[in-house]
């Protein structure tokens, strides 16, 4: 009993870092297709629509609201002990270093992840990734290279736009319910605002893209069998972009803190 | 000597995990010659073909295209290779995402380098060989019926006029009178081209009608292999079980018997 509850333990084990490994390797892969040649601009630009354009309202709608209820719930906790003047501060804060990268990382996580592991794991069970290789095309270099930079290099964009949604949702409530002033609010909310904290959070929402164009790559290209493959493939896709970005936050929050 | 094989397979080994697939596997296949490998479903027909174009690697022996040797080459070197091959996968395996002349001039686009208005051109000439008319270049792949995907197949496959063409089941899951169409097109396309065409296959009309020789694969080796004419007078028990589809005969398949 005993020792099939070690072995049990010793099994999840290895193959957690058997995953660990294949995920390195792929990112490995992957990384070199991006910086060699041949590259498929036409390709990333129709990425960069998809992932970058049109996930505007859903990071818009996330970051309006965040910033309308940061703002609400800040008010209740801060007017205890008098300090209503925090509100601008916190709310800025918090979205641009905190909430607008990891709400908007979610998100794109269960538009775009699954969407890329869907894409990818249908093709590869209806045999497209294979004909892709015997019409000599590089599979990395043709589906994974430009949904990665894609990822990498849009959602910073996202996260900057996201932010200014937000403060504006807040300076809205703040305004328009908390009857703050809107010159004050606004003053407040530049004053102690710093370069550095905008820059975190697109830092962080530059990984966080790459996470998720990552797992979705990684899971649609992995995936086997029929349509229930690649279900199991968009679910593990989403799952892992969640928890990545979860983890990798807190250690990217370390990081950047000083 | 005799002239340098086309395709050689020399003593190739596959196995996944402890079922081995290849065993010793040995094949040639002349310039200009069109062999059919005929076996039943499981006994390592696709998988030869996988390892030939480097989607599997096999765990001991060679494969030769043209002499030389790329068993283990890969990157840019298999690229070279695989430039000059076509494939017709057994679902046709078009590119949902692309429109049925941008899945026909694919390899010419992206390997090739070719021009697009160029290369819709040809494909608009590959897909009238195939008897399909200059209306359809503009449609989605889903929209077309099985057998006019197969022929968008066969018009990729061709397109680029590989020196060598492989055929994944070309009939299966054809109307008998779209599977005679097929053939008539796989005839006259490879005569054209002057290719050497390796198909896979377990229609028994199919293959006599395309080959010109035949070898019937059994549990991952070559265990008959003749000119497609003498099928029928060879007197080789496998052949003879095989053609006539005998339950009972040396080829034993995994079934419990109720």
């Amino acid at each position: 009993m005993d020792r099939n509850f070690l072995a049990t333990i010793g099994r999840v084990f290895i193959s957690f870092m058997a995953a660990v490994g294949r995920i390195a390797i792929f990112t490995g892969q992957a990384l070199r297709h991006c910086v060699i040649p041949p590259y498929y601009l036409r390709l990333l630009g129709k990425q960069m629509m998809d992932i970058g354009y049109y996930s505007l309202p859903v990071v818009g709608m996330t970051a309006l609201f965040t910033g309308m209820v940061l703002a609400l719930q800040i008010y209740v906790g801060s007017s205890r002990f008098n300090a209503e003047s925090a509100v601008a501060t916190i709310v800025v804060i918090g979205l641009t270093r905190e909430l607008a990268p990891v709400l908007s990382g979610l998100m794109i996580a269960g538009r775009v992840g699954a969407a890329i592991a869907a894409e990818i794991g249908t093709m590869r069970v209806t045999e497209q990734i294979d004909a892709l290789v015997t019409l000599s095309t590089n599979p990395f270099k043709y589906l994974v290279a430009p949904r990665l930079i894609a990822g990498l290099v849009t959602l910073p964009f996202l996260v900057l736009i996201g932010d200014i949604i937000g403060v504006s949702g807040g300076f809205l409530v703040a305004t328009e319910k908390l009857g703050f002033n809107a010159g004050n609010y606004l003053n407040n909310t530049f004053e102690f605002l710093e370069m550095r904290d905008v820059v975190s959070g697109l830092i962080k929402a530059s990984v966080f893209g790459f996470i998720v164009t990552l797992m979705g790559c990684y899971h649609g290209f992995n995936s086997t069998g029929g349509a229930q493959g690649v279900g199991k493939a968009t679910t593990n896709a989403v799952v892992s972009s969640f928890v990545l970005i979860l983890i990798s936050d807190y250690f990217l929050t370390v990081l950047l803190i000083d | 000597m005799a002239e340098t094989p086309k395709i050689e397979l020399r003593n190739v080994c596959k196995s996944f995990g402890k079922k081995v697939i290849l065993d010793n596997l040995n094949l040639s296949i002349a310039k200009g010659e069109s062999l059919v490998v005929i076996g039943g479903s499981g006994t390592g027909k696709s998988v030869m073909l996988k390892c030939i174009l480097g989607l599997l690697k096999p765990e001991s022996g060679e494969i030769l295209i043209d002499g030389e040797d790329i068993t283990n080459s890969s990157g840019h070197r298999r690229e070279q290779v695989l430039r000059k091959t076509g494939m017709l996968f057994q679902y046709a395996a078009l590119f949902d995402s692309l429109t049925v002349w941008e899945n026909v001039a694919f390899g010419l686009i992206q390997a090739h380098g070719m021009k697009r208005k160029e290369a819709k051109d040809i494909a608009i000439q590959k897909l009238a060989l195939v008897g399909l008319g200059p209306e359809l270049a503009d449609k989605r792949t889903a929209e077309l019926s099985v057998g006019m995907q197969k022929r968008v197949g066969l018009a990729r496959a061709i397109a680029a006029e590989p020196e060598i063409i492989f055929f994944d089941e070309p009939t299966t899951g054809l109307d008998p009178i779209m599977g005679d169409v097929i053939d008539n097109l796989i005839r006259d396309c490879t005569q054209d081209l002057g290719a050497t065409t390796l198909t896979i296959s377990h229609d028994m009309e199919s293959a006599q009608k395309i080959a010109d020789r035949i070898a019937l694969l059994y549990k991952g080796s070559v265990v008959w292999a003749g000119l497609a004419s003498e099928i029928h007078t060879c007197g080789d028990p496998y052949v003879e079980q095989f053609v006539h589809g005998d339950v009972d005969g040396p080829i034993k398949l995994d079934i419990l018997k109720p």
